[in-house]
């Protein structure tokens, strides 16, 4: 590795943590003052213009707070579990594409903090890692009502797991058709998706010329069985159990306190935006546009991915904000029922069609 | 899919208020509190006063029907005999001691109920926090009304509250009728105070129930 492709590297994972951190404590403050509105209240807006850095001062706030340790914990569990809930989040976010590639010199610089040609793969271990950390936090703090939040975590991020597992792979299979063979990478599976189904199917050409090639539009069933898998797996309402205020206090972090709660709220937060940057890659076609290449200023064109990217995730992150604010939250039979008798047996239904139609596509009728 | 035509009757409710609430149109349930105050309703019940006549006497006459009325036992009154060259109120005792325990109160309005001479009564404003328990214990210091009918405030520097609030102390009074007469209307049933502060006579009860048809049904 020379010096000039450490730099580039160090520069892009520099650039994806910081845009994250930087969008997470906006995201935080977007979900305060979106549930005002839809509350009919004023919400935060004291520090900063329209309180835009009130997340700043509470982050702040959280920092010089004392962390108690409650006697019973299981400490050094204790102690590990808020970085365990925070190193996932943050890996997920890397795997994600958010700009188009560009040139400096002679060396080419992808805005994603590292492409692996596993990263769905990646991203499904770190989001089941992230699962250990609510347990782990539940069962150290040595206290009824975190272990009972732990054990729902477990129940709970199983059986959405397996939804959301399935779901992808409808994707990857389906992306496998769209391009020279199969991929996991989430940048290839980005520049698959790149132009209008109009140039996949030339027959209906008129019409789907103006139809971007995006996967959500074959796969759509695939997109809302994904895209309620992530709330619940980012523990979110109305799948929020595992904190459940009304019922379990806090649920795993009632015994967290200071910067240690903070953490998990960061998380929290930071699984919400990956997850909708996921959802937007896989089915929104990634940082894919119209560029005006020549129309516009150079900059601005080079800049426009980057917008389309975060305009499409932000529609996503709203859908969160959206259904929370509507939503109550499930009982946790009704958890259980829309995980494996729904969602499950859905997901595995599609993805038997959309193999069936995959193979159609290919080879023909079998007795052809 | 009757799951997700719920779900969108739901999710409609919610982005319609947002549209409305950011565009204007809908009217907001809270305010800028400190900044802003709610006008409050007008029996409230805030921090007490202790009322004087027109004259400068004081009301309260140290009967401690207040502190035996008191649920919370939070009023601790002890009278005095008036000095005869000097008195400090009509009758024959006043109250020299008369403290309330603010952190026990439950502001029922017992007290005020149970006052012969429409001492104690009830005023509009409830910023009463401290940072040390003895401060919540009011004495006649801060209960007293001066002679001009100014209420003093326990930290007139650090209120955030309208002080005008206080001045506008027998609003309890004015809004029930202290005998226990129902028909009271176009009859002053209380004495004045001092200050701008006189108040024309209610319509009473039968009157306000008429005008809103309320009064047949219990509301609680």
């Amino acid at each position: 590795m020379t010096w000039a492709e450490f730099w580039i590297v160090l520069l892009r994972v520099v650039l994806t943590f910081g845009l994250l951190m930087v969008l997470t404590i906006i995201n935080v403050w977007l979900e305060r003052k979106l549930l005002a509105d839809m509350q009919s209240r004023i919400g935060p807006n004291r520090a900063g213009p329209f309180g835009i850095l009130q997340t700043v001062a509470d982050g702040l706030k959280l920092f010089f707070k004392e962390s108690i340790t409650p006697r019973k914990v299981e400490l050094g569990m204790y102690v590990l579990a808020p970085f365990l809930a925070v190193i996932p989040a943050f890996l997920i976010f890397m795997m994600v594409p958010w700009g188009a590639p560009f040139t400096i010199g002679d060396q080419e610089v992808t805005l994603q903090g590292a492409d692996l040609n596993i990263g769905l793969l990646f991203i499904l271990a770190m989001s089941s890692m992230a699962v250990y950390a609510v347990v782990l936090a539940g069962w150290s703090s040595g206290s009824k009502y975190p272990l009972i939040g732990g054990v729902r975590a477990t129940a709970q991020a199983i059986s959405y797991e397996a939804a959301l597992g399935l779901s992808m792979v409808a994707v990857v299979m389906f992306t496998a058709t769209q391009g020279d063979g199969g991929t996991l990478s989430l940048s290839e599976i980005v520049n698959r998706q790149a132009g209008t189904w109009g140039d996949v199917i030339p027959a209906l050409e008129p019409i789907l010329r103006f139809v971007p090639r995006w996967n959500i539009f074959p796969q759509i069933v695939a997109f809302v069985i994904f895209f309620i898998a992530i709330v619940a797996e980012t523990n979110r309402a109305p799948f929020d159990l595992v904190e459940a205020e009304q019922e379990i206090v806090g649920g795993f972090h009632t015994e967290y306190s200071g910067v240690r709660f903070a953490m998990f709220f960061l998380a929290e937060y930071v699984n919400i935006f990956s997850m909708s940057a996921i959802a937007a890659t896989l089915f929104l076609g990634g940082w894919n546009g119209p560029t005006f290449d020549g129309v516009v200023p150079g900059l601005v064109s080079a800049i426009l991915p980057t917008v389309y990217f975060l305009l499409k995730t932000y529609v996503i992150v709203f859908l969160f904000f959206w259904i929370r604010a509507t939503l109550p939250r499930l009982r946790y039979d009704q958890l259980m029922t829309l995980g494996w008798k729904r969602l499950i047996p859905g997901a595995l239904g599609w993805l038997v069609l959309s193999t069936f139609v995959i193979a159609f596509r290919q080879f023909g009728l079998p007795w052809s | 899919m009757g799951m997700f035509s719920e779900l969108w009757k739901g999710l409609q409710v919610t982005g319609g208020t947002m549209l409305r609430t950011i565009f204007g149109g809908s009217e907001l349930v809270t305010t800028q509190f400190p900044k802003e105050t709610r006008q409050k309703p007008q029996r409230f019940h805030g921090r007490h006063v202790l009322n004087r006549y027109p004259d400068g006497m004081e009301k309260c006459i140290g009967c401690e029907l207040c502190a035996g009325a008191c649920p919370a036992d939070c009023i601790h009154v002890r009278g005095a005999d008036n000095n005869p060259d000097n008195p400090t109120s009509p009758g024959e005792r006043y109250g020299y001691i008369y403290e309330i325990n603010m952190l026990r109160c439950i502001f029922c309005g017992l007290c005020v109920e149970a006052c012969p001479t429409e001492a104690i009564t009830m005023t509009h404003l409830f910023e009463m926090s401290t940072t040390n328990r003895q401060d919540a214990i009011y004495t006649r210091k801060e209960l007293l009304m001066d002679p001009s009918g100014h209420v003093p405030h326990m930290f007139p520097d650090e209120t955030i509250g309208d002080l005008a609030e206080l001045e506008s102390a027998d609003g309890w009074m004015r809004a029930t009728a202290p005998s226990g007469v129902a028909a009271y209307e176009g009859v002053k049933m209380w004495r004045d105070t001092p200050g701008a502060r006189t108040w024309d006579p209610e319509p009473g009860q039968d009157e306000a129930d008429r005008a809103t048809g309320a009064g047949e049904e219990d509301d609680g």
